[in-house]
């Protein structure tokens, strides 16, 4: 097998919407992750190279950037997977979301979203009552624990070409959030948030490209949460809920 | 972003998928005229559209057709693989699934090209 370069050519986004890559030379590891990439960039090479990350062990999402073209978790990504033999890697900010500076998305339409497909709990218990006891083997409970682990990290957002197409549109992670409310039993605004998720720019605007489904570094499946706001929001037409 | 980084996160077999449901969906619409215009020839009479059949029976126009069985067979295929996801299959997702939906699509047109229904 030909052995790995010892030095990484890397190529990062500098700048805000406008912009350019600008190529470092960065000392190739063993047991790398593209997030350390970045962090020798700005700790060794140039300080003012702007990124976000918190937690590097995969929870929080907030190190997402662009790939070699792909929208990926960069703590989480080992430069093995992504580099080859020549040791080329291109990183840029996710893309469908504005840039702030280098690789920091402004993620407030993303969160906004969230909040649009009514994206919070709503409760219908008080304190005074018993704790609700949900089966986990009920179709609906499962149906939550296969979208649940949803850690906000905007990779399916920037996957998305219907987000793309449509600004407007509420995205995967969004509709993914509301397909667990909808599925929680406990939960009292299933009528408002089917009515949220039913319009134009919402479930029934995504294609089915499964390009969320592809890059979800959780290997969740918002393709089939989508498909399942489809058929919720259809039936609730049909029975005039919403 | 380079436009081969940008068609990087476009390569899974799903994406491909959809871009052969949409180019095939696309070819058929842009088709569509065509056919209403041969199909138009029976207004002058039988004479003209006779014509029009004959002329059709050339190998290149054969093959042609041949073509639209893909396309038409492609969107087929595809549309119903939409379907199945939205109706809650999983296994409508997989490549397996796409590669079956396409290898059906080419065996329809083979057959139109073989004159088995002719």
């Amino acid at each position: 097998m030909a052995e790995a370069v010892a030095t990484l050519a890397v190529s990062v986004w500098r700048g805000g919407a406008e912009g350019r890559f600008v190529g470092y030379a960065v000392p190739r590891r063993a047991n790398q992750t593209v997030l350390d990439v970045v962090t020798y960039i700005q700790q060794r090479l140039d300080p003012g190279l702007s990124y976000r990350f918190a937690c590097r062990v995969g929870m929080c999402g907030s190190c997402a950037m662009t790939v070699n073209g792909r929208p990926r978790w960069t703590c989480r990504t080992h430069v093995a997977r992504v580099a080859g033999a020549d040791g080329r890697i291109e990183i840029a900010p996710l893309a469908n979301l504005p840039v702030i500076k280098d690789l920091a998305c402004d993620l407030s339409a993303f969160f906004d979203k969230w909040a649009a497909a009514r994206g919070s709990f709503v409760g219908t218990r008080t304190r005074r009552d018993d704790f609700a006891r949900v089966s986990p083997a009920a179709p609906q409970r499962r149906a939550v624990d296969a979208a649940i682990e949803c850690i906000g990290c905007a990779v399916c957002y920037a996957a998305c070409d219907v987000v793309a197409w449509n600004p407007d549109y509420l995205g995967p992670a969004a509709l993914n959030r509301a397909w667990t409310l909808v599925n929680d039993e406990r939960d009292g605004a299933e009528r408002a948030r089917l009515s949220a998720v039913a319009g134009d720019a919402a479930c029934h605007a995504c294609h089915s490209h499964q390009s969320c489904t592809e890059h979800c570094p959780k290997s969740l499946s918002p393709t089939s949460s989508i498909a399942g706001l489809k058929r919720r929001t259809g039936l609730a037409a049909l029975t005039g809920k919403i | 972003m380079s436009l081969a980084a940008r068609l990087r996160g476009r390569t899974h077999a799903a994406y491909i998928a959809f871009l052969i449901h949409r180019l095939s969906g696309i070819g058929l619409a842009v088709f569509l005229p065509l056919h209403f215009l041969a199909l138009g020839q029976a207004i002058q009479g039988p004479q003209a559209l006779d014509g029009f059949l004959d002329w059709s029976r050339q190998p290149l126009v054969k093959a042609a057709e041949a073509g639209l069985v893909l396309l038409l067979a492609a969107h087929l295929t595809g549309g119903l693989r939409v379907l199945a996801i939205e109706a809650g299959s999983t296994r409508a997702m997989t490549r397996a699934v796409i590669s079956l939906g396409l290898a059906a699509s080419l065996a329809i047109a083979l057959m139109f090209l073989l004159g088995v229904w002719s």
